[in-house]
């Protein structure tokens, strides 16, 4: 393998620079390198952020003043939702964790590749092209409730696509972690980020193939008969719950394995309640029961006490266990940094703030499941989605830095991304709660027209739009510190942050 | 901190086709178990009328004259675990390093799995309904369409067994045992999927 590379990078340098990028391009193409995999995995859906982002910054101007902006034309604006919420869930939350696992896990477990790296890079191609179908359809009016049919089918095709990439690059993480461990790594020595990425990866596994089933139903409907699912005006309602809660706290389980792994490493010190945090990670994972079943149980006191009962019981399993993991993850974490010594680490930060917007993400959700609350349909969901994507981000964003030596053989500045992390939460915040606020007045979702409430409706959008620019800010900031620190930084030991 | 492990040495081999497989076949029962979940939910969903005589209720679910081939079906369900018994042949022998008796055994499992599609296609061909002639008939096809594809995915890892098989890998027992297990699966799906949609309708 090294005199292959070897040879290959003399040629190219006899044969000038030209060839040497053509030559780059096609080893990144096929590369079956996990980091590489990894690396493209990461770069394509730090992009789809940065789309997901501009394309909230735009519907919160629009809805600024609802009655006379018209960024979005009437019958655009459903399918333009339809693709921010794919952007946000499958082009930016699910796929970076995948690949900051591909990239970092074999490295984490002591093992030279990861398994099956062609079915990994099969995955990233595959996720990509979907992807880009999703893209091409809604462009061409063809998503959910467009009227061109053969860009509807390609928009179901390309949501399945990607989901089989995603199902694919899950399947090498996760036979990765119980097949290829180093000899004496029992599961249960294994680190908590690797641990998250087998937890991750599993729920990822048994919920994704529910939605590629719908969308088989909805294909087949939709190709030849579109009387069983209401033909496109139906997509949304079938599989709008692939792109809300519970399916989003499945792919949020690796952030806050991200927490685990560098809280210790802050503070100095062994995670003294380890088991704790790894049973903290599996409790998390049972929001695949809610994925599964695509259940976002309501809590309605309504009725006789049986009913109540039985309802307190749905609700607080399909929206309280996760959430108690999760606060295991974070609570043991931070007791780290009792025990030892801490620092001061832009990727305890990042990892730390994205795992508490994720909290606050699923509180929101609990909330927005109670019958009494009354927010059903209206934009108190998106924030809520927003505030685990956001979240996501801003740990995906400190495992970078974190395992940066590893990855790139460069340490990113950590003054600077200590001053991205403060632009990075105020970003999460300022595009979310705003939408928390206008929900309980109301605001209806996925429209930017048409609707009006006593209150600031001007002043809540406009700080979401303010957000989500901070978010395109954050984004764009990390990576501008990402090339300085590759092209001047100093390198630095792989093993650093191994 | 965390340590950094040593680079590792040549890595042992530790059932990963077969751990993979497992992974695999569990991620499409889900696949088959969501798609069995809707069809009861439409099922359930199905208008209600009063029988001519006024004592029965009738679903209106399955048109009424679609008549759903039944010694097709179960032959198909008789089908499938003979084609895991010889699967499962394919595992003893590859155990015992006998290729012939292994090679032999996958060819088999590989011509079952051809058998399955073609009852498939015989319960198609006898039903004689159109894709879009109604709720039922679109989910019918939807439903035992992707069991087929999943059987032709069967059908491909037996061809692929057998001709590594024949190609003389000895050590191939991990492939042949993950072969075993799909099959396994196999079976397992398409007893939900009889249970639920041929018998139950």
């Amino acid at each position: 393998m090294t005199n292959i590379d070897t040879h290959v990078g003399a040629t190219t340098h006899a044969q000038g620079a030209g060839s040497a990028f053509v030559v780059s391009i096609g080893q990144w193409i096929t590369s079956s390198d996990h980091k590489k995999i990894g690396r493209l995995f990461v770069g394509t859906s730090l992009l789809s952020a940065v789309l997901a982002a501009v394309l909230g910054l735009l519907f919160g101007l629009e809805r600024i003043s609802p009655a006379h902006m018209e960024i979005f034309h009437g019958d655009a604006t459903p399918q333009m939702f339809a693709l921010y919420q794919f952007a946000l869930v499958f082009g930016v939350l699910a796929p970076l964790f995948v690949g900051i696992a591909i990239a970092v896990v074999p490295t984490q477990l002591g093992a030279r590749a990861i398994a099956f790296p062609r079915l990994a890079q099969f995955g990233f191609w595959a996720w990509l092209f979907g992807a880009l179908m999703v893209d091409v359809s809604i462009i061409g009016n063809g998503g959910p409730g467009g009227g061109a049919t053969d860009l509807v089918d390609l928009y179901l095709l390309g949501v399945a696509l990607a989901a089989v990439g995603l199902l694919a690059g899950s399947l090498s993480i996760a036979t990765s972690v119980l097949t290829a461990r180093a000899p004496g790594m029992t599961l249960d020595r294994i680190p908590a980020f690797s641990w998250s990425a087998l937890i991750g990866s599993i729920a990822t596994l048994l919920s994704l193939p529910v939605m590629i089933g719908t969308i088989i139903y909805l294909y087949v409907d939709h190709t030849h008969a579109q009387l069983v699912f209401g033909g496109n005006k139906g997509i949304n309602s079938f599989l709008g719950w692939s792109l809300s809660q519970p399916m989003t706290f499945v792919f949020v389980i690796m952030a806050l394995g991200v927490l685990a792994e560098v809280a210790p490493v802050t503070a100095r010190t062994e995670q003294p309640l380890r088991p704790v945090v790894l049973a903290g990670i599996g409790i998390i994972s049972t929001a695949v029961l809610g994925a599964a079943t695509q259940s976002a149980h309501i809590l309605d006191w309504a009725g006789t006490n049986s009913d109540k009962v039985k309802s307190t019981l749905l609700h607080s399993l399909f929206n309280g266990l996760p959430l108690l993991g999760m606060l295991i993850v974070v609570l043991v974490s931070l007791l780290c940094l009792k025990v030892g010594t801490p620092r001061v680490t832009a990727p305890f930060a990042l990892s730390l703030l994205g795992a508490l917007m994720i909290i606050v993400g699923v509180l929101g959700n609990g909330l927005y499941n109670l019958k009494a609350a009354s927010l059903d349909g209206t934009v108190f969901s998106e924030g809520v989605v927003l505030y685990l994507v956001y979240g996501g981000l801003l740990s995906a964003l400190g495992a970078l830095s974190h395992w940066a030596p590893l990855l790139w053989g460069r340490a990113i500045d950590n003054t600077k991304l200590l001053g991205l992390a403060l632009i990075g939460l105020l970003g999460t915040i300022l595009a979310s709660f705003p939408l928390y606020i206008a929900g309980f007045a109301d605001q209806p979702a996925n429209t930017v027209m048409g609707f009006d409430y006593d209150g600031p409706v001007a002043l809540w959008n406009v700080l979401a739009g303010l957000g989500h620019a901070l978010i395109v800010l954050t984004v764009v900031g990390f990576v501008a510190l990402l090339i300085d620190a590759v092209r001047n930084g100093a390198s630095v030991s792989q093993e650093a942050s191994a | 901190m965390t340590i950094a492990l040593p680079a590792a040495p040549a890595p042992a081999p530790r059932r990963q086709i077969l751990v993979a497989t497992a992974i695999a076949c569990a991620s499409a029962f889900m696949l088959i178990i969501g798609m069995i979940a809707m069809w009861l939910k439409f099922r359930a969903g199905a208008p209600t009328r009063d029988s001519s005589d006024g004592l029965k209720i009738i679903k209106d679910w399955m048109p009424a004259g679609v008549k759903i081939p039944e010694v097709a079906a179960n032959v198909m369900l008789i089908t499938f675990p003979v084609g895991a018994l010889m699967a499962q042949w394919a595992s003893y022998s590859a155990k015992r390093n006998d290729a012939p008796h292994r090679s032999l055994a996958l060819a088999i499992s590989f011509l079952i799995g051809l058998a399955v599609v073609n009852a498939q296609i015989a319960v198609y061909s006898q039903m004689d309904i159109g894709l879009a002639d109604g709720q039922f008939q679109t989910m019918f096809y939807a439903i035992t369409g992707t069991m087929l594809l999943l059987v032709v995915g069967g059908m491909a890892f037996s061809l692929v067994a057998f001709f590594r098989s024949v190609g003389g890998r000895d050590n191939d027992v991990d492939v042949v045992n993950a072969h075993a297990l799909y099959w396994y699966f196999l079976t397992t799906a398409f007893a939900v999927v009889w249970f639920v949609v041929y018998v139950q309708k």
